[in-house]
């Protein structure tokens, strides 16, 4: 079975549950930010030391992308610059620049100023997952995905992107959020949603209901 | 196949307040580097490009310093074109690294204080002053922000989303970048040399620049019209902050732009490079530009000049990059000397002339990405 251009899965994370494609994959609410993320790093098997290093906000986008793609590899699939990453969020890096700026009061700390850029956190999905074609990073007051469609549409209609990773992640005072989907050109996947506003504002948005 | 150009532009930095004036500054060789002595930025001397004063406009106070620069910037760029950010045909993009960073204390992050660093707040406010009609979009992608405002607005413009853009690129020199900066030993004890043997480090700089695209060629500036070419990015794929060992992913910007664009590298007037006079950047954009078959095609780094202005230097630079293509010249790399990178390139050491339309601009930052875009000139 082969499908047009489609959206070929999808992860949610907020209020302290990841849902995977329709299915709840895990939960921990009210659970502080820091236990949330070493938890679902454990539950999701991972090997990969420099999640450890990484800022809260790209801790929050590693770990939704591992959901979004832990049944499958970009890099068997396509070839790198063929798969792009388009992310946006509200708050920039603001957790980051708040510890770098206290830090740099008595010792700036390099390790610290190096995540004071929201686009480190797709610096760090390309490393972890070999992508090398179009990334960009906007910010937005809320999630716009009649913006964020239109450019992840004309990555793959007029630049040659074939697979690109469109997503929205924040995290500010402790709270955080994070919606990723996979935009395939031609997908063979059980999940293939439509790509559109609608469909994106839809998933997004989901309610938990229990 | 809709074209997009230029219509109206300015820059706002220590070397002028227009972009004429940037130019003819640029042309004869003056920098806004100078050695500061500022104890709210760093407690030592350092060399950096910045602004000294802003020209006033009405109901300044209400604004930060960096709002100032940016609102300064649009008005000068707005009063050359009959283009109007009230109009529902008419994107404001905003590109900037850090924002209003500068108002960050050691008190504790208030709900209003988040407010005035949320760069979308920011742009929201800038674009008000002048009743934007359309809610701004900002890009904050570290050092190519710039580069891919520019090539955001020629592919909104294309897609026939919108009529016309205004795009303003600005950063401002802050306590914040600067000891950051210095604590990666990025900061160069001198006023930096791109592509210097001798280079060892970045010089920072601060300023605003605006370049308003439109699809409607009757409002295109200038004898010679500008057209915005296609452009292409990639990602390194290897480190946060520090580039490609090999330099491909750049190379493989610049050889899509190049072939999106239908050029060969001799019709290529200039590079100009992104050039930060790190010992590692300017290694790896020479491998790229020879990757990319560019080997003799002059090329410069304006930083010498203007320091690295972060979310400006983009727009900066490829105003520059326009005004020189326009006038026939191909500008040297100030503070450079000698040759001192592996990738064979072309590093220009002295004014010259050229015939040719096409110059390409290129960009590269943390979180390993790359940026290149094509300007040309027709009569």
């Amino acid at each position: 079975m082969s499908f047009d251009k489609a959206i070929s899965g999808y992860v949610l994370i907020k209020e302290g549950r990841v849902m995977y494609n329709d299915v709840v994959l895990f939960q921990l609410p009210d659970a502080a930010p820091a236990i949330f993320f070493n938890e679902l790093y454990n539950a999701l098997h991972i090997n990969y030391p420099k999640f450890f290093k990484m800022d809260n906000l790209c801790k929050t986008v590693f770990l939704a992308t591992e959901v979004l793609l832990k049944d499958r590899s970009l890099t068997g699939k396509y070839k790198a610059e063929e798969t792009g990453i388009v992310f946006s969020n509200a708050n920039s890096s603001i957790d980051a620049d708040v510890r770098y700026y206290q830090s740099s009061m008595l010792a700036p700390s390099p390790a610290l100023f190096v995540y004071t850029l929201p686009n480190v956190a797709i610096g760090e999905l390309c490393i972890r997952h070999g992508i090398k074609g179009e990334t960009a990073c906007f910010v937005f007051d809320i999630f716009d995905s009649v913006f964020q469609a239109w450019y992840v549409d004309m990555l793959l209609d007029t630049i040659g992107t074939k697979a690109c990773i469109s997503g929205w992640a924040d995290f500010c005072d402790e709270k955080f959020e994070a919606f990723f989907y996979l935009l395939e050109a031609e997908t063979d996947n059980k999940l293939s949603i439509k790509h559109n506003s609608e469909n994106i504002d839809k998933l997004y948005n989901h309610v938990w209901t229990s | 196949m809709k074209r997009v150009f230029l219509a109206s532009d300015n820059i706002v930095s220590p070397l002028g307040f227009t972009t004429a004036d940037n130019y003819m500054a640029v042309k004869e060789g003056k920098t806004g580097i100078a050695l500061h002595d500022n104890s709210f930025l760093s407690g030592d001397p350092f060399y950096a490009s910045m602004l000294d004063r802003l020209p006033a406009f009405e109901g300044d106070a209400g604004y930060t310093r960096f709002e100032r620069m940016c609102i300064v910037s649009i008005q000068n760029a707005l009063s050359g074109a009959s283009v109007m950010l009230s109009d529902k045909d008419t994107i404001f993009i905003l590109s900037t690294t850090k924002g209003n960073i500068s108002l960050l204390t050691d008190k504790p992050v208030t709900p209003e204080m988040r407010s005035c660093l949320a760069l979308h707040s920011t742009a929201k406010k800038i674009g008000a002053y002048f009743n934007s009609a359309n809610r701004p979009l900002v890009i904050s992608n570290a050092c190519i922000s710039g580069v891919l405002a520019v090539l955001l607005a020629e592919r909104l413009l294309k897609a026939g989303n919108y009529k016309h853009a205004v795009i303003t690129g600005a950063d401002e020199l802050s306590h914040f970048i600067l000891s950051g900066f210095q604590s990666l030993h990025a900061v160069s004890g001198k006023p930096c040399k791109p592509f210097d043997k001798k280079r060892d480090g970045i010089t920072l700089g601060e300023g605003a620049a605006t370049m308003i695209l439109t699809i409607d060629e009757v409002l295109a500036e200038g004898s010679k019209k500008i057209v915005i070419g296609d452009g292409a990015s990639t990602n390194d794929a290897n480190h946060i902050s520090g580039p490609s060992r090999t330099g491909a992913e750049l190379g493989c910007a610049v050889s899509e732009t190049l072939k999106q664009n239908h050029l060969r590298p001799e019709e290529i007037s200039f590079i100009s490079a992104h050039g930060t006079a790190t010992v590692y950047n300017d290694e790896m954009e020479s491998k790229a530009f020879e990757l990319a078959g560019l080997t003799d095609v002059p090329l410069h780094s304006l930083k010498g000049h203007f320091g690295h202005t972060l979310g400006a230097a983009g727009v900066i630079e490829s105003l520059i990059t326009i005004y020189s293509l326009r006038d026939g010249t191909v500008l040297p790399s100030m503070n450079y000397d000698e040759y001192g990178v592996s990738g064979k390139v072309n590093v220009s050491r002295a004014e010259a002339n050229s015939g040719k339309r096409y110059a390409l601009k290129t960009a590269s930052g943390f979180g390993g990405c790359n940026a290149s875009i094509v300007y040309s000139s027709i009569n």
